[in-house]
């Protein structure tokens, strides 16, 4: 299927084919992204970036990816200063920016945001995270560094750990990592455990998810380590929280009883559930999961506007 | 003694099956206040030949548009409407539920687009007719209580 014009507002639109697509050209791109190759494929084409919310990885990401193939952008960064704070819906501001723009990149405190964008808008949406739902962009960059960094996803063992409750990237990252037939272990304290929604979708594609509040017992066997942050807020006594975000913690001694060529992933920002020291290790993989953001833009990007290097 | 209870109408609609209970809530999601002009007769738990017990409401002088009958299908799924035109049944059918429901129901997550002020109608994919599953178009939300948010 071609992907020129099309919205990418959910993961769920999208079918493996696709995303693999999208995977194969991020691979090709990496060079790109990183500056040691260059191209002008977005020549004269205009990304318009509209951030509605704080954004510092997703929105320099976007940047960063229209840039390197020689288009450029247009930006809502500071809402307060656009016309939405005069009470224009969102309706309108997108009618109007898809005259100044070739494809919108929508950041927006409400879930559902970028589909209703996507109906009122003639040219290419591209979510990158509304509210608590979806944020597929992210969803296709852990995936292809799972594939990169872990050599392959189907059969790996990946344990993702940490607030899976409330956290919006594990929901589609676990949907899209059952759908390429990696093995799933969920590790969080019982409150804050996957949804029941997202187990029940797992299982009927065939997964059975495990399930564990314990991430010493689960270890051992796990090739991706994907950790999320457990917000404090979440626990109505501090005291508990200190317990809970404590057990949750990866440092070098937990590292010990891991495989060794374990890949750490974290969506960032982290505070304290992965240790500094950890980030000298081999199994660090997170700061090249955020650079990644960059190849997958980019590869979205030249896919629904259709370009070539 | 005659062996009904409400003596039958000469035009208007009769919403008959509909579960047990759920007869006020019709009565609200089709606009039934009072300041309606004409008489409106409500059954409620009357013996059903179909499935033990239900309620019946009669409402003169008016016929339900589609999306009416819509929402009435959420609440009541197994509800039948009869259009009466001078004492005679004119026209018989089951309300179903459509595939898509289209602006009838609000979606329950606050934080949704489509409970801000866009010029947008609510949408919701029917993923299951018993039990009434719907999942919002927009925020993908699986919706809870479905009968207290029709509009």
């Amino acid at each position: 299927m071609s992907f020129k014009g099309a919205d990418v507002v959910s993961i769920r639109d999208l079918s493996r084919e696709q995303i693999e697509q999208v995977m194969d050209l991020a691979e090709k791109l990496v060079p790109y992204a990183t500056g040691e190759k260059s191209t002008r494929a977005m020549e004269g084409k205009i990304l318009g970036n509209l951030f509605f919310e704080p954004s510092t990885r997703t929105r320099l990401s976007f940047e960063s990816a229209m840039v390197r193939l020689g288009g450029r952008f247009i930006e809502i960064a500071q809402p307060q200063s656009s016309s939405v704070v005069k009470g224009e819906t969102l309706a309108d501001t997108v009618r109007m920016v898809e005259g100044y723009a070739d494809a919108i990149v929508l950041r927006h405190p409400h879930e559902g945001a970028a589909r209703l964008a996507a109906k009122y808008c003639s040219k290419p949406v591209i979510n990158a995270g509304d509210g608590a739902g979806q944020h597929p962009t992210q969803t296709i960059l852990d995936l292809f560094t799972i594939r990169q960094q872990a050599k392959g996803i189907a059969d790996k063992n990946v344990v993702l750990v940490g607030d899976l409750k409330y956290g919006r990237t594990a929901h589609s990252l676990a949907e899209a990592l059952g759908m390429f037939g990696a093995n799933l272990t969920f590790v969080a304290p019982p409150l804050l455990q996957m949804p029941k929604e997202t187990i029940k979708h797992l299982e009927k594609s065939g997964i059975t998810p495990r399930l564990s509040s314990s991430l010493a017992e689960v270890i051992s066997d796990a090739d991706v380590l994907y950790v999320t942050r457990i917000q404090r807020e979440r626990f109505p006594d501090p005291s508990e929280y200190i317990k809970v975000a404590g057990s949750y913690r990866v440092d070098n001694s937990l590292l010990r009883e891991t495989k060794k060529d374990l890949v750490i992933m974290h969506p960032l920002p982290r505070v304290d559930e992965i240790a500094p020291e950890v980030d000298h290790t081999d199994n660090a993989k997170y700061f090249h999961q955020a650079f990644n953001g960059v190849p997958v833009r980019m590869a979205l990007i030249m896919l629904v506007l259709g370009g070539e290097l | 003694m005659k062996d009904f209870r409400v003596t039958p109408i000469r035009n208007g609609t009769v919403i008959d099956h509909i579960d047990c209970g759920q007869a006020l809530k019709v009565l609200r999601i089709i606009g039934i206040t009072d300041s309606v002009r004409s008489t409106v007769s409500v059954l409620l738990h009357v013996p059903s030949k179909k499935d033990g017990w239900k309620d019946v409401i009669k409402v003169e002088d008016r016929e339900l548009d589609t999306k009416e009958v819509d929402k009435i299908s959420l609440i009541a799924p197994k509800a039948t409407i009869n259009i009466i035109r001078d004492f005679n049944v004119a026209e018989k059918f089951n309300v179903k539920l459509p595939d898509v429901a289209k602006g009838i129901v609000r979606c329950g997550n606050p934080n949704c687009i489509t409970n801000m002020d866009e010029p947008v109608e609510t949408e919701f994919i029917v993923e299951s007719k018993d039990p009434i599953v719907l999942r919002c178009l927009y925020c993908d939300r699986i919706q809870e209580d479905v009968a207290d948010r029709v509009v």
